[in-house]
């Protein structure tokens, strides 16, 4: 690590300097903070309103996670969605089983429905893997079909209809805050994020797969198994989307083939948007979960303005993706002249 | 066999078409003896009408595809340019033709359409990205600027288009009639004049080139980023036509009804043989792969099988379809370079 400066003006410069899309989004997550806190401080700088957030945000967090491991390798997961969807109907049809008439669980449904999730999870991940190491099938285009072959299953087993019938004691459980204070599906994203940092940043795997995306020929050549590689990273990649499905399933107490056909396109943009880049290679979870965090301030801050209709969320969204590229585009290009320049 | 036949066969079976004709040709026959309903003349009418927006929405990507990049926001501008114009005419009440309403939504999708090239020509930025964005943006003016709501009047001259007929098809057994819409003129007009750029202008030759390698296509002299920017110009209009004639045909306007196109026309369009990658497909295997998903969304149902299965079997068949694609390439990169190698042994 470079030495750092004792003066704080040009210690606040190298610590920008180290990562500026990250102190980018540092930034406009504190301007939207404060712009909020000016206009409707009340409405949101409540306990309350904090913690709905923190449940919120986990369902398509975690596929986001997803997402980015595969850009990471340079490739992409176009079927969190489907996956999600396809383990929580799964699952909701066996809570169904597991009800017992008094419409209680019993002790041990709620962790194994977990494991089953996980063990789905790493199994449509493995096909997925699969189609895009041994097949050789596009990444985009392999799970953009996967993605529509689990969200085909799950129309004809529920022939598009919701579960719901099942035991509330799963959704309460889910929806349980850990000393009163802290939601489960915070920690359970947070416990995800913290499994993916360490494989990302301290783990030989995670070094393989930058490899991988920063250029998969020399990667191969240098004696990886791209291959395995590839199924382990989309496998991950699943069992993440799969998580992000249970807590859909407790969030909105059913599960339905429809639900959250949004986040498709939203995961892409929240993980590009947290820095990571879309041929490989490149980006940091740490970007991935200020984007997130700050998408979901972006969206409850804007519900706190009522006369404003919610649409325009969809609105900034993409202008702040786009807002975003240009700024590292002009940033980029100036460092590269003063290179050349030199 | 003589050596030329012989050539032309081994050209063919290297091409994707082929198989994708054959494809088409079993569902299709496939359905014929089910049902015997498939090759009633008011079925291939509805299939030919139901082809109109996706084929020319496929044209569009397919030219994005071929550049290299992927184009996501075409629904989402299609969506807003058409609910504007409609918009704009039933408050000025206007009662003329539909050319008004066809050339302001053209006028409106090329200005989106540069909104896209300007990002991804000019500052360069991945294709993927700015479309989602802009898709995002697109739908953010629509629902919230715009305020839209289901329309479901639409202007009179829009509405009788909509319903005018070329001919009627009638099934003698059934007695169900079918109407070949007027817009499917359309279509072929503009499936003639993208083969025409894509086969003889320099433009869609420079398509072709900065798919392959843009880097050899700007030395080679083409202006790559001219070229770029006037692509997602035309994509834009050719996208906003296609809503423009969804609109017609469904009587009203209901802005967020296509939205969500994007994956099914992508996917018909590689099912085709056009490499995700760029530079390599033509618009015969574009046409028959987006077909092929249109049969399947449309005649699932006389096969018997219940419509919730619909995603089952478009999803399949993006896989396997794909699958065979990317297992040409490599055996046409294996027996290349098996090729070299015996001519390095001689």
């Amino acid at each position: 690590m470079e030495k750092i400066s004792n003066r704080p003006v040009m210690r606040l410069q190298q610590i920008y300097s180290r990562d500026r899309h990250l102190w980018r989004l540092v930034v406009m997550i504190l301007a939207w903070m404060v712009f909020i806190a000016i206009t409707r401080f009340g409405k949101f700088y409540n306990l309350l309103n904090f913690q709905t957030m923190a449940a919120q945000f986990p369902e398509f967090g975690l596929m986001s996670l997803g997402v980015m491991i595969c850009m990471i390798t340079g490739g992409i997961d176009l079927s969190v969605v489907g996956v999600a969807n396809l383990t929580s109907i799964l699952m909701a049809y066996l809570l169904i089983d597991l009800t017992d008439a008094a419409g209680g669980l019993p002790g041990f449904a709620i962790p194994l429905v977990f494991v089953l999730a996980l063990g789905i999870g790493a199994g449509l991940g493995i096909f997925n893997g699969l189609l895009v190491s041994k097949a050789h099938i596009p990444p985009i285009l392999a799970t953009l079909g996967s993605g529509e072959l689990f969200t085909g299953i799950c129309l004809a087993i529920t022939k598009g209809n919701a579960v719901s019938k099942f035991s509330r004691t799963y959704s309460r459980t889910i929806n349980n805050r850990i000393f009163d204070l802290i939601p489960i599906q915070l920690i359970i994203f947070v416990v995800m994020a913290l499994l993916i940092w360490f494989l990302l940043s301290k783990t030989v795997f995670g070094t393989k797969i930058y490899m991988l995306g920063t250029s998969a020929t020399a990667a191969k050549f240098s004696g990886l198994k791209t291959d395995r590689l590839l199924i382990k990273t989309y496998m991950i990649s699943s069992i993440c989307a799969a998580l992000g499905g249970m807590i859909m399933l407790a969030n909105y107490n059913s599960a339905r083939a429809d639900y959250g056909t949004v986040y498709t396109l939203q995961c892409v943009l929240i993980v590009v948007l947290g820095g990571v880049n879309p041929v490989g290679g490149k980006g940091k979870i740490s970007g991935v979960v200020l984007a997130i965090v700050l998408l979901r301030m972006l969206e409850t801050g804007f519900n706190r303005f009522p006369k404003i209709s919610s649409y325009y969320i969809s609105l900034i969204w993409g202008g702040v993706l786009i807002l975003v590229m240009v700024l590292n585009y002009f940033t980029e290009n100036r460092r590269f002249r003063k290179k050349i320049a030199r | 066999m003589n050596t030329k036949a012989r050539s032309m066969l081994k050209k063919l079976t290297r091409r994707n078409e082929p198989y994708i004709f054959l494809v088409l040709l079993a569902l299709c026959l496939l359905i014929e003896i089910r049902s015997g309903q498939f090759f009633s003349s008011n079925n291939l009418v509805d299939i030919a009408s139901a082809m109109v927006v996706p084929g020319l929405l496929a044209i569009g990507a397919f030219m994005v595809i071929v550049s290299g990049g992927i184009d996501v926001s075409f629904p989402a501008l299609a969506s807003l340019s058409v609910y504007a114009t409609t918009k704009f005419l039933l408050d000025i009440n206007y009662e003329g033709g539909v050319w008004v309403a066809i050339l302001i939504a053209i006028a409106i999708g090329a200005v989106l359409g540069a909104f896209n090239g300007l990002f991804i020509g000019y500052f360069r930025l991945p294709a993927l990205i700015v479309t989602l964005g802009s898709s995002s943006v697109f739908k953010g003016v629509m629902q919230g600027a715009l305020n839209s709501k289901q329309l479901t009047t639409i202007p009179v001259g829009m509405r009788t288009w909509g319903t005018s007929s070329l001919f009627i098809a009638r099934n003698p057994v059934s007695g169900l009639t079918s109407r070949m819409p007027v817009a499917f003129i359309a279509f072929i007009v503009v499936l003639a004049l993208a083969y025409f750029m894509f086969r003889f202008t320099m433009f869609g030759r420079g398509i072709y080139a900065i798919g392959g390698s843009e880097a050899s296509a700007h030395r080679a002299g083409f202006r790559v980023i001219r070229t770029k920017f006037m692509m997602y110009i035309m994509v834009g209009m050719i996208a906003s036509l296609a809503g423009v004639i969804r609109v017609c045909m469904m009587q009203q306007m209901h802005p967020t009804n296509m939205l969500g196109m994007e994956m099914n026309i992508i996917a018909g369009v590689v099912l085709g043989g056009t490499a995700i990658t760029g530079g390599r497909g033509t618009l015969l295997g574009c046409m028959l792969g987006t077909l092929l998903i249109v049969i399947v969304e449309n005649s699932l149902i006389l096969l018997g099988i219940p419509t919730s299965w619909k995603s089952v079997f478009t999803g399949a068949l993006i896989i396997i379809g794909t699958g065979v694609s990317a297992y040409q390439v490599i055996r046409m990169n294996r027996t290349r370079s098996v090729k070299i190698k015996a001519r390095r042994v001689a």
